[in-house]
């Protein structure tokens, strides 16, 4: 790519299709006496900023001051941790950088969860801690943490500021590296005494990035060969990911998959970017992924990956994924290339861009090659989907099916509401059983795996979207790991609706016991459910917050139970939704096993051999 | 396993060499030496890292550091296409008797005795790590004392240089 100046004012520009429109930011030249700390929420301002999480603490405190007089709104939260997942959901529903502030020390170390999440999930956000004064830096001073170096393996970037002069333009260049190329956290630690300091703001700033470039407009002659091989595959599958929630690319995604006539599957992060009632959408591929979509995947002499990084979780063993599938890989981060899965045909770049240039490419292969017969391929992809559709088994208990719940939830609540997972067996079912028909609305941490995300994240979700129901779909151990953030919906009046699928255990943990480790359940029973002491009581936990707390635990409450909860707007909402314990998610490949022996059921493998004449 | 020298201009910034030592640790690369000094330019500094890999990582390990927002450049020095040396300096026992043997062994090498005391000199050399490697050979015999070694520095051969555009990309946007 030309090495340009980088273009200034940095103001990354919501995609098509972003939820809200950045505010304009004035154009004039700016040059003002003031703090460092008036320079921080000055520059925060010129960024178009208007929603940021965070809790004060000693060496941020100078910024808090000039913050209370901006049209900045600071949501105060109860933990830092949920700072930072709070600006990934309000980044993921509105594709802009979501903003978190913590003080120095055991302040910035609670952003370190929220921050390795949004690097593996490529979520912009820009984390602003204060650091002791720049004399302490390095004495072991009080709430010293060198939060630079802790950070540096799980941030795409991270800058210290010392003097006061350099603040605009560490800030301006979080957020361009932030929400640019692969999106990824950006943290700045400022140290105090820079925040007290005197200085002349300047805006706008001129970046000085020399070694940072990303690569958006892909190479025309890869896309070409990418369009020759997809025209002229027979058994071909479209490997959705979560880079395509990122590009807003969801438009293009669906035109290529109708030109194309090809199966698609969309990962974990990228549920939605094609709707899942799309006829040529199989659902999800990977460990919980559904058996059409796996086999699809191996079965393959073409996989054309969009946006998608070939984790273990969606390959299984790596020696045994896909072996006959030729590899088109789409990537806006080259290093993704060739990590994990060898690749015939890689292309980097922008998805929407590539996407743009890809659909009339491959128009163009069609009039030279014709269009393929996909017939053959089709047939056996809907005799997968036929013979092993996504279902479950009623509990043998008597007590509730989480799937049936979450499947409610969706069917009553519908597509245009947000849906944010936290992790585990819960995550997997919204993931399965939520029909997922929109962009950006649903979440969950899919790289990481952090419990806890979901209250947090819905938390910012709908900072950011306001309008729309937000759903968090979340389990009786996540919930108790984050759930003191209820008090900052309560308070700011942010109604977000917990469900929690209260299996009384690590619910995920336990299904691995009961089919690896012999039924030995070694810590996993948290006694929050049915017939147990109901530590902590879920309805009484929300009641105390100022939350509506319901419970539900028979079959015939649970549409009238979520229609309540639908219904409340002016608080949030927790619904305890006591579930059999008992209950598995399935299809399973299990963890380093290949893809080749998914279990559609406990004991239950597809027979592939029949397929094989294909 | 195969070794490679990597050249990797970065900008001089606090923290940039932990950000690339750290990722080649991160990612189970085993360094096998490392110096870093100034070049022609005073916003870049370069980083010779020699490094053990198989192929197919070594190509994982560069885009990694591309990615590295403060590295600008990286750029592999194959060795017959490039001048590779290390500085010694090693202190050998030389009393008397020995003295004769060991400034033999210095000029044969080409190296030069920087500190002399009764019983033992300092010697200096660069080279090729061969050539440091048979010059420690050699004194072996005499006893050594210490010895400190820098890091391989790398340049390429011919008119060509490797800074060029990274200091017109620099130049441009600072």
């Amino acid at each position: 790519m030309a090495s340009g100046p980088t273009p200034a004012p940095p103001r990354p520009a919501p995609r098509a299709g972003a939820a809200a429109p950045t505010p304009p930011a004035s154009t004039a030249t700016v040059h003002q006496t003031m703090t460092g700390a008036q320079s921080i929420v000055r520059s925060l301002e010129e960024l178009g900023v208007q929603h940021v999480f965070g809790i004060p603490g000693g060496t941020i405190l100078p910024t808090y001051d000039p913050l209370m007089d901006s049209k900045i709104r600071h949501y105060l939260v109860r933990h830092e941790q949920g700072a930072g997942h709070a600006a990934e959901g309000y980044a993921h529903v509105t594709g802009r950088v979501g903003v978190c502030i913590a003080t120095s020390g055991p302040g910035a170390t609670n952003l370190v969860t929220a921050l390795a999440d949004a690097n593996l999930d490529s979520v912009p956000v820009v984390a602003i801690t204060g650091q002791v004064g720049s004399s302490l830096i390095g004495t072991d001073a009080f709430q010293e943490a060198d939060i630079v170096g802790v950070t540096m393996p799980i941030t795409k970037h991270s800058i210290l500021v010392k003097d006061a002069a350099e603040i605009p333009n560490a800030i301006a260049s979080a957020f361009h590296i932030a929400a640019t190329g692969r999106p990824g956290p950006v943290l700045v630690d400022i140290a105090k005494s820079a925040q007290v300091a005197e200085t002349v703001f300047e805006w706008p700033q001129q970046l000085v990035l020399p070694g940072y470039h990303p690569v958006t407009k892909p190479h025309a002659k890869q896309v070409r060969e990418a369009a020759r091989l997809l025209a002229t595959a027979r058994r071909p599958v479209l490997l959705i990911g979560g880079g395509a929630q990122r590009s807003a690319a969801s438009t293009q995604v669906r035109q290529l998959v109708e030109l194309s006539g090809a199966p698609a599957t969309t990962t974990l992060p990228a549920r939605g970017a094609l709707p899942d009632t799309h006829p040529q959408n199989l659902g999800m591929p990977g460990m919980h992924g559904t058996v059409a979509a796996v086999a699809a995947l191996q079965k393959a002499d073409l996989i054309v990956a969009l946006g998608a990084r070939f984790d273990d979780r969606v390959t299984g063993q790596l020696s045994s994924f896909a072996p006959n599938a030729q590899v088109v890989h789409a990537d806006i981060d080259p290093a993704e290339i060739g990590k994990n899965k060898a690749v015939d045909v890689p292309i980097v770049g922008d998805l929407r861009e590539v996407l743009t240039d890809l659909v009339p490419e491959l128009e163009r292969a069609h009039a030279q090659y014709g269009k393929p017969d996909l017939e053959g391929w089709w047939r056996q992809v809907d005799s997968w989907r036929d013979t092993f559709p996504l279902g479950w088994d009623e509990p043998s208990d008597g007590l509730l099916a989480p799937q049936h719940i979450v499947r409610r939830i969706g069917e009553i609540t519908g597509p245009e509401a947000v849906y944010v997972a936290g992790v585990g067996q819960h995550q997997m079912w919204a993931a399965q059983f939520i029909d997922h028909e929109r962009p950006r609305a649903w979440m969950s941490s899919a790289g990481l795996g952090t419990m806890g995300f979901a209250v947090p994240a819905a938390m910012g979700a709908q900072v950011g979207a306001p309008d729309r129901t937000v759903w968090a779909i979340d389990g009786d151990g996540c919930f108790q790991m984050t759930n003191q953030e209820l008090a900052t919906c309560v308070i700011n009046e942010i109604p977000i609706k917990v469900a929690i699928i209260n299996n009384s255990s690590l619910g995920m943990v336990r299904q691995w016991q009961t089919l690896f480790y012999d039924e030995r359940y070694s810590n996993t029973d948290l006694h929050t459910g049915h017939d147990t002491i109901r530590v902590p009581d879920f309805v009484k936990l929300a009641e105390a917050y100022g939350a509506v707390g319901l419970r539900c635990d028979s079959k015939a409450d649970v549409d009238a139970t979520i229609k309540r909860a639908n219904e409340i707007d002016d608080r949030p909402v927790v619904v305890d939704f006591t579930v059999s314990r008992d209950a598995m998610v399935w299809p399973m490949v299990a963890a380093g096993v290949s893809n080749d022996d998914i279990m559609y059921a406990r004991g239950l493998t597809p027979a592939w051999d029949r397929e094989d004449e294909l | 396993m195969s070794r490679h020298t990597l050249s990797v201009l970065v900008e001089n910034k606090p923290g940039v060499l932990t950000r690339v030592a750290g990722l080649f640790a991160r990612r189970a690369f085993n360094i096998h030496s490392l110096a870093v000094g100034p070049t022609e330019h005073t916003e870049i500094s370069r980083i010779t890292v020699v490094v053990d890999v198989e192929d197919r990582p070594l190509e994982q390990v560069t885009k990694q550091l591309n990615k590295l927002v403060n590295v600008i450049k990286i750029v592999e020095l194959e060795a017959d296409s490039s001048v590779q040396r290390e500085l010694l300096l090693v202190k050998v026992r030389a009393d008397g008797a020995q003295r004769t043997g060991v400034l033999e062994i210095v000029d044969l090498f080409r190296a030069h005795v920087v500190d002399v005391v009764p019983d033992a000199v300092v010697i200096e050399a660069t080279g090729s790590p061969g050539k440091l490697d048979a010059l420690l050979t050699a004194l072996a015999p005499f006893g050594i004392r210490e010895i400190v070694q820098s890091g391989t520095v790398a340049i390429g051969r011919g008119a060509r240089s490797i800074t060029d555009r990274a200091l017109e990309r620099v130049g441009r946007t600072a």
